[in-house]
């Protein structure tokens, strides 16, 4: 038995028989030739032969995988087609009177070289794929097969070094359970794909796994990131029960899915899911959601060359509120920036577009798209349980100004004798720091809280959670982040107000456990983890999670946190 | 010989989908066609074949800088007046 430690970069368990994904090595040797003419027709056939394998592959990508997975073909047709490597392959043929392989594999490291020596996350990528083309062209020019996997039968986990996207695409995912590799990480393509198949991934491992024998049983534990190989019986053991520890709640989950989330104690939380269209209503509905913690109306604003009308909003929420019946339904107002291309609004780029003018800061100094939005709002809450809130709040002042113009929308459809919703329930956001600082300012103004954890978290944190560099800082798991979300909380309390949260932290089964010893009220999530938040906040006692978040919020790191999570409620650390 | 300097303004600059574009475009013509640029830092002259999506990457060209677009051949002047619109049209981005 052999344990070794990764990167947990798809959760979930697994066993089963090694596969060993070994690229046939390409060996060239640098040999001369009698009629150079010759190789480059070789060349030029092996050419035709990969560009032919491309297409097949991009077609394939664009029906299996996503438009992003399709592209990089193209970019491979692209590099394939390209007259300066190609001349330069030529060149070397006749010059040096080398075959064609050594010709090939010379020039792509070359350029490949090239690229990488740009230092740069799109280069590097870029470099990749070069000799990715390069070693397709050898494989036509060697006669080896197109694909390593042409031999996989059996169900199993792919072992390798690191996967390309045409190694994955040409991969049959029916047979894949899970896959560990020696180098990678929570972001490489593997990883991404692993997710996107809902199995388990470990990472970066390191090279001893690729000494593995094929067959040879192994454990994947993604959630933890672990690989264990060769595992003894006891271990065996408990892995499988683990894996039907996950499976029974899934099961339950599902079953239960339309029941309210009382924990063991008593208590009950409202779990609702983010939206931003019809069809994200009816999966809602489908996954037993209590109604909606958050509308994002963006969608109405995208894509189009002109302001969207009032009547046209006013349809757009109806649609979606008569899904909800008499579900609650928090719209939240426009949130957008310099960072969206919405060409029509005229808005200026900025240095900054995070800390620029964005959300009701925009819409403050924008009556002619903040008004249509709020009446809209109002008069589709007609009959309606809708509630309103305002995202990107820093102080008081601003959720003042933000109901003056709801109050002159309210005056103004009264006036026209236009039937709106009466006493709505305004909230706002709280996702920057100052704003949960003076909570109980803010708490004086308002119905409600909603804790956005995305933005609070690269706020606090000052880390932009879109720079992979940095990415890892912006972690709502962060002591610094759930101690703010902890004095939202007990703010809004004092005042009597509820405090739900609908960032990501909200649906992370980990997290759930803390949110409910601080004394969450409401979790907001994706639709289809809500049957899972619901079924974890059935098994815990509220009573008990108050002593877990008072010892989580003592630790220093995300790790240390999770940790605490896994060992005090084992349950949910087996769950996918 | 025809050429021209146009401003490249659009978001990721020459890489990534436009550049496959601006490749694109270059290859449906006959003449050979250059682009070049000055390293904002050393000053030094960078030029590549248009045609060579490998070439144009290297570049290096980033949003806000110029590049000079040279044609030599029987359709220079579509060549150049095409490439030159594509850049100030960004792309198609907008």
């Amino acid at each position: 038995m052999k344990r070794l430690a990764g990167i947990p970069a798809s959760r979930g368990i697994c066993i089963g028989p090694v596969f060993q994904f070994i690229r046939q090595e390409l060996v060239v040797t640098d040999c001369k030739v009698d009629d150079p003419q010759k190789e480059i027709e070789r060349l030029n056939a092996a050419i035709g032969a990969a560009k032919e394998q491309i297409s097949k592959i991009y077609e394939k990508a664009l029906t299996e995988a996503s438009q992003a997975d399709a592209e990089i073909f193209q970019a491979h047709l692209m590099i394939l087609e390209d007259p300066e490597m190609l001349s330069e392959v030529r060149k070397k043929i006749e010059s040096r009177k080398c075959s064609a392989e050594s010709a090939m594999k010379e020039t792509a490291q070359a350029f490949s070289d090239m690229m990488a020596a740009m230092k740069d996350e799109y280069f590097a990528a870029r470099a990749t794929d070069i000799l990715d083309v390069g070693n397709r062209v050898l494989r036509v020019l060697m006669g080896v097969a197109e694909s390593p996997t042409a031999n996989l039968k059996t169900p199993s986990v792919i072992v390798a070094d690191d996967l390309t996207p045409s190694d994955t695409v040409l991969l049959d995912k029916s047979l894949v359970i899970g896959f560990c590799t020696a180098r990678g990480s929570a972001t490489s393509h593997t990883a991404i794909l692993a997710r996107g198949l809902g199995i388990p991934a470990v990472a970066g491992v390191g090279e001893s796994i690729l000494n593995s024998c094929n067959a040879s049983q192994i454990i994947l534990d993604g959630t933890n990131g672990e690989a264990i190989l060769d595992p003894d019986q006891a271990m065996v053991k408990d892995y499988e029960q683990r894996i039907q520890t996950a499976r029974t709640i899934r099961e339950a989950s599902v079953k239960h899915a339309h029941e309210p989330a009382v924990t063991i104690d008593g208590r009950h939380l409202e779990v609702v899911s983010n939206i931003g269209n019809v069809e994200g209503a009816r999966s809602s509905i489908e996954n037993g959601a209590e109604g909606v913690g958050l509308l994002r109306t963006e969608f109405l604003y995208l894509e189009r060359s002109s302001l969207p009308t009032e009547e046209e909003q006013y349809q757009a929420y109806k649609a979606i509120l008569d899904v909800f019946g008499n579900l609650p339904v928090i719209l939240r107002t426009l949130d957008v920036g310099g960072d969206k291309e919405i060409p029509y609004m005229g808005l200026a780029a900025e240095s900054n577009s995070f800390l620029g003018q964005r959300a009701l800061r925009l819409c403050l100094v924008r009556p002619d798209i903040f008004k249509p939005q709020l009446r809209a709002a109002l008069r589709a809450g007609v009959g309606r349980n809708l509630k309103i809130m305002f995202p990107m709040v820093a102080t008081a002042s601003e959720v003042r100004a933000a109901r003056k113009v709801m109050d002159e929308c309210i005056a103004e459809l009264r006036k026209e004798n236009i039937p709106f919703a009466e006493n709505i329930e305004i909230g706002i956001m709280v996702e920057i720091p100052s704003a949960a600082l003076v909570a109980d300012q803010l708490a004086k103004e308002v119905d409600f809280f909603s804790i956005g954890t995305n933005d609070l978290s690269q706020y606090t944190m000052a880390a932009d959670r879109t720079n992979p560099k940095v990415a890892d800082l912006s972690n709502a798991f962060f002591p610094a982040v759930l101690r703010l979300i902890r004095d939202v909380i007990s703010a809004a309390h004092k005042e009597g107000k509820w405090v739900g949260m609908c960032g990501e932290l909200a649906g992370e089964p980990l997290a759930a456990p803390i949110l409910l010893g601080l004394g969450l009220d409401e979790f907001s999530m994706n639709p289809p983890m809500v049957p899972v938040v619901k079924q974890i906040l059935r098994n815990l006692n509220a009573q008990e999670m108050q002593a877990l978040a008072e010892q989580a919020l003592q630790l220093e790191s995300p790790q240390e946190i999770q940790q605490l999570v896994k060992d005090k409620v084992p349950f949910i650390a087996e769950l996918v | 010989m025809k050429e021209t300097t146009v401003t490249v303004n659009n978001k990721v600059g020459l890489h990534a989908r436009p550049a496959s574009l601006f490749v694109q475009a270059a290859a449906k013509y006959s003449s050979n066609i250059q682009v070049s640029c000055q390293d904002p830092d050393t000053k030094e002259l960078r030029e590549a074949n248009a045609k060579s999506i490998l070439g144009v990457l290297t570049l290096g060209v980033f949003q806000g800088m110029s590049i000079k677009i040279q044609a030599d051949g029987a359709d220079e002047e579509q060549a150049v007046e095409t490439l030159a619109e594509l850049v100030k049209n960004n792309f198609g981005e907008d």
